[in-house]
Formats: C-alpha cells, structure tokens, sequence
C-alpha cells in the first residue's frame, strides 16, 4: 500500500511539472525565433519537456513493479 | 495499384481483418483465455482517441497555427498523470455498480435518475455528432481524392448534390453496418467487448505504423531529415513565422484551454470511457498505460510539423487542402504502396472512432433515453412479454444508424466550412461539461441531482449558443447575422463575444462561459438543499469508493421478493438461459446451492438489479427490480444508518484484529511468566530439600547420640563428656543454619534490616580480628594485617559488614594446616572504593569449584577426609551484603596456593548518588 501511495504521489507531481512545463509563462521563453540545429526552438522544447514527463511518469510506475 | 476496384477490395479485405480479430477475441474471451488482459493492449486501445483529426487534421492544423496542433496532446498526457487517481477511482465504481456508460455512470451517481441519464445521452449525442461527421468528412475526402489518383483533385461538393450521389453517405451506411455487426451481436451484462477491444488495439498499431511511414518519407525521403526541412522554410517568411511562435490568435489563453479541453477529454469522452473504463480488465493495467498512451501521442506527433512544412512547400499555391497533406504528399511523389498504406491508416483511426463512439452512444440511448420512455409508457407491453433481448438489440442498431445518420447530416450541413480540428474541438467543449457533475459527484457528497441538472443544462445551453450555432451560422445554415449583431440586435449576448469577452478564441470562449455557467449552476443548486436518501446513497457510494475494498458494500435495501419473479424479470432482458446460469452461479458463490428459498434476500435483489443495470442502465433496472420486489422505503436515517453501520463494522472488526494481536502478545507474556514462576518454584524446591537435608544431618546426630546416652546408663564419664559435647555442637551448627536460612532468605526477599552508616572500614576489620583471635589461636595461626589509616569512609551496615569479615576470617582458618596457618588481611584503596582480602594458605580451591562456593549448601573441599563444619551459607550471605551495599566478592585461588576471598565497598560520598532507596533508611 505504502508503495502505491508513492506512486500516485510521484503522478501527482509529475502532473504539476507538465502543467508547469507546457504553459504560460515557461512557455514564453522558449517562445522566440532561435533554432537548434535548424529546428525551431519551441518545438525543440516541447518535445523535449513532453518526453521528460512521459519519463517522470513511467519511472514513477515502473519502478514500482517487484 | 491505386485503382478504383484495388482500393475498394483492400479496404474490404482491411474491414474483414479487423472483423476476424474481432471474432478471435470474442472466442478467447468466451474460453476464458482473453487476449486484452496484458497493459499495453489497453494502452492501445487507448489510443482510440487518435481519429482521422489526429492522422489527417493535425498536419492540416499544423499548417495554419504552427506548434498549435499539440496542446490537444499534452492535456491527455497531463490527464494521465492523474488518471491513476480519478481513473482508478471510475474503474472501481463502475464495476461495483456495473454501470455500463457516462449516462449510467451520472445518473447513478445523483439517485438512478432517469432525467439526468437522458440528459447525459443527449448532450453526448448532439456534441459527439460534428466529430462523427469530421470521421466521415475524412474518409470521404480520402476516398474522393484516391479517385482522382493520379491527377490532385480537391473533392468539393455543391449544396445541390443529392444524398444518393453523394459517396459519403454509403460510406456513412458501411460504417453503421460495420458497427452493428462488432458491436451488437449479443447482448452483454456487462456492456464488455473484449473483441472489439482487439481490434481497436490493432487499429492503432496500423494508424501509427502508416503515420510513421509517411513522416519518414516526407522528411527523409523528400528532405534530408528535419533540419533541411526547416532550413527550407527560410525561404518563404509566411511559413516561418508560423513555427516559431504560439499562434498569435488564440495565445496562451487558447493554449492553456485546449489543454484543459483535451486533459477532460480524454476521460469523459464517451469512446475513452468505454476503453479506458468499461473494458478496464485489471485496474493494475492503468500503471502501464499511464505513461505508454503519452509515449504513443508523442510519437505520432513527432512528423507532424514536418509534414505539414513539407506539404506548405511542395504545394504552395496549388490550393490542396493541408488536412489532406498525409495522403497527398506521398500521392505527388507517385509512391503507390505509402499512399494505400495511408489510406488504410486513416480508415483505421475513423473506423476505430466510429465503433467505439456509436457502441458507447448507442448503449446511452438504449439504457438511459428509450428504455426509460417504454418502461414510462409500455410499462404493461414490457411486463408481457417474455424475451426483451431482441428489443434491446433492436433499439442499439437502430441508435447506431440514427447516430451516423445524424453524423452525415452535420456533415452536410456544417462540415465544409470548418477544418477537421476545428470541427473535433466543438465535440470536445460538449464533453467537457459533463465533468463539473462527474469530479464533483465523485470527491462531494454534496452534489445532489438538482444541481447536475441545473449545471449539465446550464453548461449545454451556453456551449450550442457559443458554439453549435454559430458553427451552423458559418456554413450558411442559420443566418449568420446574429453572430455579429447577437440576438434581437442586442450586442451584449453576440455568440461569440458574450457579455462583451473578447478577445478569446471561441474555445477558450466557449470553456470559460460554459464553465462558468455549468459549475455555478451545479454547485448553486446543489447547495439550496441537503441531498434526498437514494442521492445520500448514492454519494457515499461514489466518494467512498476506493475506501470500501471488502466484499460488497452495505445492503440498502429492505422489501420482500420473490426468487422466481427477479429470476423471470432479468431473463426477460438477458434472455432466460443466461438468467438461469447466472441466478445459479450467484446461488453457488454464496454456497446454498441446494436449498433455495422462494424469498428473495436484500443481496439477491441487489445482484439481480446489478444484471439488469447492466442490460438497461441503473435507473431503469431500479425500476423494473421495484415493479416485482416490494420494497419498504427506507428514510434517510436508515440508510445512513446501515451506511454507518457498515463502516462501523469495519471498525469493529479492525479493533477485534488488534485486541486479538494484544491477546497473543499477553498470552506470551503470560506463558514466560509461568515459566519464570516454574524455575523460581523449582528453585524453591530445591533450596527446601536442602536446607531440610542440611537440618537432618545435625538432627539425626543429635539423636543418634541421645540414644546411646540413653541406651547405656552405664557408659563411661569420658565418652559421656564426649557425647554430651557433640550434642551441644552439632545443636549450635543446627541454630546457627536455622539462623543464617533466615536470614539469606530475608535479604532475599528484601526484607532484612539494614542500618547503613558511615564506617571505617579498618575499625571493623580490626573489631573481626579480635572476634576470631581465639581461633587462630586454637590453630596456631599466624595473622599478617596491613590496614592503612585515614581512609575515607564506607557506607554499610557495621554488623553485617562484621558478618562478612567473621565469616571470611573463620572460613580461612578452618582450611588451615595445624601449626603451619597463616593469614593476611590487607585494605587498600581502589578509584571508586576500598577492597578488603583475606588470603590463607591452606588448600586452596578448584577452579571449578571458585562459584560453587558462592552457592548455597555448597561446602567444598574433600568431603571424605574432612567431616564439613560449615554451613554452606556464610559466602552466599557474604555477597548478599556485599552486593547490597554496592559492592563486590570474588574469590581468587589455586589449588595448593592458598585462596583469597576480596570485597570492594564503594566510598560513602561517591554512593550518595547512587545509593538505593533501602540502602538510605
């Protein structure tokens, strides 16, 4: 039980740094004409940030299996 | 290859495939051996919420707002970072109350209510038909442009073109049919279609494989991989300002609104639902797909820009439509088997939509909207007739065209004028509105049915003024002044700029009315009074949920029914073979499969209204279960009675587990004290036996010698003497052993007298030698003492301590030669004490023998030569006294080397502190 309640909370926190992540204002900085290798700089960062919570999330799960 | 017949023969044999899988999960299902229960196929199926808005309208969104196309994705992700929690909380409800639907799922919540079961259905039929229709409006312009294949042609169709020359209503009609045969073949009490589940799975395996495929066409086959791809938007500046910026026309509001729209989305509606939480096999599953459904949005999004640049740059100018870019990239570059692939992939992700949608829906409209009319007004027909389950079969198909139809009808109407997004985003803002009285029912008892209603309808009427109208007034199909001037002219109520908010786009505008109106309307009207008794229920229930993870819940149920009646009303609805079998397999579990009472009890009836919850939603069964059961109404206490007492019994019996674990513990304690006892007892036994072995020696000698005394008159003066001696001696050692047994067994029970005083030791060791001079004398012993002056004092007991000295002293010489004896005495000071040594040079003792002499009755020494004289208890009780005042007897020896006993007393100011509390009297 102990180890399900850590995994929601570690859900729960993952849910507030996507929200943080994916919004207003974080968003803004990365809003701007820059590339990084010739790719625009806003959809580097969101790929990058959207993948990093997937991540979050799955180790927040997985690493719970026995 | 991409001929007319070719095209229609693949998507048949396509359409079959996914039919044969269908069938396959259907039969493992049946076997027991499902093929769904394995996480990443519900994460799959999952991924129903990918439709031809994701394979073909998001490029085509992507070409006009840029990055615009993902917020839609990142709210489900976000979504699913707390589907543990309210995901996990749906899947147990519903499957304690078998509810089958969203309608169910509310309207069970808010007292089995059939209002707001029918309004549910409603709203999710009306909002979910313009994304029916943007399915519709895909395939059919896929399919038109396959025909113009080789040649681009942008399929238009004028106002005036008949529905019978129209291709997308026989496609309408395929899909109906496609769907009727998947989903309503036979009638499920649970709603469960582990086949289609299969399929759907497989669907989203083929949408993204084809997704992917195009992506790495267009970007590496067409270009040189993103970089170049964006290297060359360089050129063309209205393209590039569209990459690098949040879409200037909605901005971060709209943004930050289509995150939430989506984030709602994807748990209410109808078709995620039915996926995520109706056909939940294992709710262990939820761990997997919480991240693997994210994993799979982003990778069918990773082209998406790409593609959608891609076809903005090889297109430009040539008037192709960027929602068909998916197709018509790959079209353009005459790539035959990609372009059938595509197509294939875009058929999959309407298809999937289609049939899960229209199943869900269909079930909403048979259990919560036509049902509760019949049972309203047939009442008598439906109490006749014997097998229902056609009728019901006969009522989803028939929803099912209806619903298509409808689709098709939208489509007509209102489709043209928007893009397949725009279209999806009008059913997503419906949807959203069932989640102020879906949370709120779940986490606040409060909720109460007026407030759903008032919050579902207040919600609904702001949407289809904000949105569905002036979607129709777009199209040409209302007049559209009223978009501008608001309605009777009055500019506050313009559709589009309610009450003067502007500057919105008409999502973000349409979420912040919608909600404003749908939650303050909830939550205002439920507050106007306390909920009724089924609502109480029903609340307690939901919100509990998770808490309540026993067997069954309390019974809230109190009337009299027949087993026979209930048996016949659910074979009515399910047919009376599976009535039979589930009756007798209820009947098993509870373990009375023989003796079955006519009387029904309160959990039969529950169980039987459970199945027909299943077959016609939880309002109506309620009903019919009542029309057979003669209920007694229970009052709100009573529930919350029986509610308490539940929850009480739940108490009780987590204080029995922890009364019965203090039990246990108190039994071991109890079983080590009995053993201790046991020991002390044997202990005592043996002391008893020895002391009265010890006292019988001296007693039989005694009388041995009274006897002779008195036998022989005659004996001579001289052993008289001798006798008469040994009497008196061995009567001396016999007091002496009575005294110190008393004595030992005093200081052992702690209730010896001690009169602790400041001594000097020395005083007292000289005082002992004076007292034992006599002896040493008798054995010409010679006594050595060194005892240093001034030093400090000892708190003891000076009779006691003098004890100790006579005993030690008199031990010694007991052991000594005739003669040859000599004795030390020695004080000395140690850092915390003195310590006193009396060391002879007799005998010596064992080293075996060094803590026997400690124990009581133990005399050594060789016992054949020497008859002992002791009592065996002079050195127990010596460190008795000595360990009472806080010190220490050892005895160092040899054997042959003589033995010497040592005390340690610690000093009198250093005991202060530590002085115990008898020691102080």
């Amino acid at each position: 039980m102990h180890r399900r309640v850590l995994a929601g909370d570690r859900l729960i926190a993952a849910f507030f740094i996507g929200c943080v992540l994916f919004n207003y204002p974080l968003l803004s900085i990365f809003d701007r004409p820059a590339e990084v290798f010739n790719v625009p700089l806003l959809f580097v960062y969101i790929f990058l940030a959207w993948a990093f919570v997937i991540g979050l999330m799955a180790w927040s799960v997985e690493r719970l299996v026995k | 290859m991409l001929e007319p017949p070719v095209v229609i023969v693949v998507s048949l044999l396509y359409l079959g495939l996914l039919f044969a899988v269908a069938w396959w999960g259907d039969r493992r299902a049946d076997q027991g051996r499902s093929i769904i229960a394995n996480p990443t196929i519900y994460a799959l199926s999952m991924a129903v919420y990918c439709t031809t808005w994701t394979f073909y309208g998001s490029v085509g969104r992507a070409a006009v707002s840029g990055i615009g196309f993902l917020p839609v994705y990142l709210g489900p992700t976000l979504a699913m970072a707390l589907g543990w929690i309210v995901l996990l909380k749906m899947i147990r409800i519903v499957k304690a109350n078998r509810i089958t639907s969203i309608a169910d799922f509310i309207s069970s919540r808010y007292g089995k209510s059939h209002g707001l079961g029918g309004l549910v259905t409603i709203i999710a039929v009306i909002g979910i038909i313009p994304y029916i229709s943007l399915q519709l409006k895909a395939v059919s312009n896929t399919v038109g442009l396959l025909l113009g294949y080789p040649e681009i042609v942008m399929p238009h169709r004028s106002a005036a073109m008949t529905v019978g020359a129209d291709i997308s209503f026989y496609i309408a009609l395929i899909l109906a049919a496609f769907t009727i045969v998947f989903g309503t073949r036979h009638l499920d009490a649970t709603e469960r279609h582990e086949g289609m589940v299969a399929a759907i799975a497989m669907e989203s395996v083929v949408k993204l494989v084809a997704f992917l495929a195009v992506g790495v066409f267009v970007t590496y086959g067409m270009y040189n991989g993103f970089g170049d791809i964006f290297d060359h938007v360089e050129v063309r500046e209205e393209v590039r300002g569209l990459l690098k910026a949040i879409p200037s026309g909605d901005g971060y509001t709209g943004w930050f609104s289509l995150i939430v729209l989506s984030g709602l989305a994807i748990l209410f509606l109808p078709r995620q639902f039915q996926v995520a939480v109706v056909e939940n096999v294992n709710e262990a599953h939820l761990r997997r797909a919480a991240w693997l459904f994210p994993l799979y949005l982003l990778l069918i999004n990773i082209f998406v820009l790409p593609i959608a640049v891609g076809g903005l740059l090889h297109f430009a100018g040539q008037g192709v439509d960027a929602d068909t870019f998916v197709l018509t990239l790959p079209m353009s570059q005459r790539q035959e088997g990609l372009t059938l692939l595509v197509f294939i992939g875009g058929l999959s992700s309407a298809t999937g939509m289609v049939i899960v949608e229209t199943i869900a829906l269909s079930t909403m409209v048979c259990n919560d909207l036509v049902m509760p009319m019949l049972l309203r007004h047939n009442r008598a027909a439906l109490e006749e007739s014997k097998d229902l389950s056609g009728l019901l079969l006969g009522i989803r198909r028939g929803a099912i065209v209806v619903i298509l139809l409808l689709g098709y009808l939208y489509f007509r109407l209102a489709g043209e004028a928007y893009a397949l997004v725009a279209i999806g985003l009008i059913s997503f803002s419906a949807v959203a509105q069932f989640a102020p009285a879906l949370i709120g029912g779940m986490y606040w008892r409060g909720g109460t049915r007026g407030g759903a209603l008032a919050g579902l309808s207040a919600g609904f009427m702001v949407w289809t003024y904000t949105l569905l109208l002036p979607s129709f007034a777009k199209s040409g199909w209302l007049p559209g002044d009223f978009l501008m001037q608001g309605f009777f002219g009055v500019e506050l109520l313009r559709p589009q700029q309610l009450f003067g908010l502007a500057g919105m786009g008409e999502i973000a505008h349409c979420l912040f009315w919608s909600f404003f109106a749908n939650i303050g309307a909830y939550v205002g009207v439920s507050l106007l009074r306390p909920p009724m008794v089924a609502e109480a229920t029903q609340a307690t229930l939901f919100v509990d949920a998770l808490k309540d993870t026993g067997q069954g819940g309390a019974v809230l149920w109190r009337g009299r029914a027949q087993v026979s009646d209930l048996q016949e009303l659910v074979g009515r609805f399910l047919g009376p073979a599976r009535a039979q079998s589930a009756f007798a397999a209820f009947a098993r579990r509870r373990g009375n499969s023989d003796d079955v009472t006519p009387e029904a009890d309160a959990k039969l009836v529950q169980f039987a209204e459970s199945l027909l919850a299943g077959a016609i939603g939880s309002a109506s069964a309620r009903v019919m279960v009542a029309s057979v059961a003669k209920e007694e109404p229970l009052s709100i206490e009573e529930v919350m009675h029986i509610l308490d007492e539940a929850s009480q019994l739940r108490t009780y019996s987590r204080e029995l587990e922890r009364k019965s674990r203090e039990l246990t513990a108190a039994t071991l304690e109890l079983q080590a004290a009995n053993e201790r006892l046991q020991e002390l007892d044997r202990v005592k036994d043996d002391i008893m036996s020895s002391v009265t072995h010890e006292l019988r020696t001296p007693l039989t000698s005694i009388r041995a010698l009274s006897e002779l005394l008195r036998d022989d008159p005659k004996m001579h003066l001289p052993d008289r003497e001798r006798f008469l001696g040994l009497i008196v001696s061995e009567t001396e050692r016999l007091t002496r052993l009575i005294n110190q047994t008393l004595d030992l067994a005093k200081i052992e029970s702690g209730r010896a007298d001690w009169n602790g005083c400041e001594l000097d030791l020395k005083e007292v060791i000289e005082q002992s030698i004076a007292a034992t001079s006599q002896l040493m004398r008798e054995k010409e012993a010679h006594v050595e003492v060194d005892l240093p002056d001034n030093l400090p004092l000892i708190l003891a007991d000076r009779d006691r301590l003098i004890q100790v000295m006579l005993n030690l002293l008199s031990n010694a010489v007991k052991f000594l030669k005739q003669g040859s004896g000599r004795i030390s005495v020695t004080l000395g000071r140690r850092a915390d004490g003195l310590e006193v040594s009396v060391a002879d040079n007799g005998p010596g003792i064992r080293p075996e023998d060094q803590q026997l002499v400690f124990e009581k009755f133990r005399q050594v020494g060789d016992t054949m030569t020497a008859k002992p004289s002791g009592t065996g208890l002079g050195l127990p009780i010596s460190r008795r006294i000595v360990e009472h005042f806080g010190g220490q007897l050892w005895v160092e020896s040899a054997p042959g080397e003589g033995a010497t006993f040592r005390f340690t007393l610690p000093f009198a100011h250093a005991q202060q502190v530590e002085v115990s509390p008898d020691t102080a009297v």
